[in-house]
């Protein structure tokens, strides 16, 4: 139950000598199912990756039927996101996409606002991680692929997974194991330094364009 | 598990109390504000006695966001889904008893390489 709270906060027309609150940034982790997506982000997180659940209704198709009786059906959609504490006043979260390619549109809401994505892609299965390199690509956000190296997946390099994937020169490839919280960290700041020559080659197009 | 109502749910299927009876049947919160995952939400003001239409689930969010918190983890701590977390978040705000700050848009130029560096800085760091 909740306790009474002992010190009252003052009233609202005081909102502007509340603290600021600290600035939140997000980085996207998408990849097909399995993958490693939590995995990752439980490497690098300073918490537990925790859970948010997303309730979409859908109208029941396929669902046993009572006689004309329209039916609705809820499904839950899990998100699991991290947190890593840049510094005072400043944190950055990690959210793993929703698996599931029907669920598109919770991605969206989720890229909005983002910093970049990470995209994981498994060798033995590299078709699942298209969806997720279409859709940031089409979004026009900055992204990485991270190739999670499993003990009985293929050895590829770098290149010839850039070049199954036609990414083009545009993204980095990183090989890793989302389980090694260094090998996490590579994936993010090769992403971030991504971003950081995304940023400054638009901002001299910007230049040049005037 | 194979479906709603298909079989006797334990813990693992969540509060007893349907989602949607916390937020008395609404969808989406009373106030325009949309409520990323990422907006923080800090409390500014506690309700007095017996506010109507301020139920324990708003209170715990109170409680939480003293020290400012995402909406993300405020869902998943309280264990609700988002979307009941948003419209109770509507109702705080409606009351002032919170103040929400959205993800910084993006401002100048100078800003974002200087926010991207700080993060590379962090990360590296870890």
């Amino acid at each position: 139950m909740v306790s009474k709270p002992s010190e009252v906060a003052g009233p609202a027309e005081d909102e502007e000598s509340v603290p600021a609150a600290p600035v939140a940034v997000k980085i996207l982790v998408a990849g097909g199912f399995g993958v490693g997506k939590t995995t990752l982000v439980g490497a690098v997180s300073e918490i537990r990756p925790l859970q948010t659940e997303e309730l979409l209704t859908d109208r029941g198709v396929g669902v046993d039927d009572t006689d004309g009786v329209e039916q609705k059906t809820t499904t839950t959609v899990a998100m699991d996101f991290g947190r890593i504490t840049i510094r005072d006043g400043l944190v950055l979260y990690l959210f793993g996409t929703p698996g599931q390619d029907r669920f598109w549109f919770m991605w969206d809401e989720l890229s909005f606002g983002a910093l970049g994505a990470v995209v994981l892609a498994d060798t033995r299965r590299l078709a699942d991680c298209f969806p997720a390199v279409d859709y940031f690509e089409n979004r026009g956000l900055p992204f990485v692929i991270g190739v999670n190296c499993f003990d009985d997946g293929y050895d590829y390099t770098a290149e010839e997974i850039r070049e199954a994937l036609d990414v083009g020169r545009g993204a980095p490839v990183v090989l890793c194991d989302v389980r090694e919280r260094a090998s996490g960290k590579e994936v993010l700041t090769t992403l971030v330094k991504h971003l950081l020559a995304v940023h400054q080659e638009q901002n001299r197009e910007n230049v040049s364009a005037l | 598990m194979t479906g709603p109502g298909s079989q006797w749910l334990d813990d693992e299927a969540g509060p007893i109390v349907r989602s949607y009876a916390l937020t008395r049947g609404r969808a989406r919160p009373a106030t325009g504000e949309a409520f990323d995952m990422i907006t923080m939400v800090s409390t500014v003001a506690q309700p007095r006695s017996g506010s109507p239409g301020i139920g324990p689930e708003h209170l715990d969010i109170l409680e939480m966001c003293v020290r400012p918190q995402p909406v993300a983890e405020i869902a998943a701590r309280l264990r609700l889904p988002l979307v009941v977390v948003r419209v109770l978040l509507g109702d705080l705000l409606h009351h002032r008893l919170i103040v929400a700050t959205r993800p910084q848009p993006e401002s100048g130029t100078l800003s974002k390489e200087h926010l991207l560096r700080e993060v590379l800085d962090g990360l590296q760091a870890l």
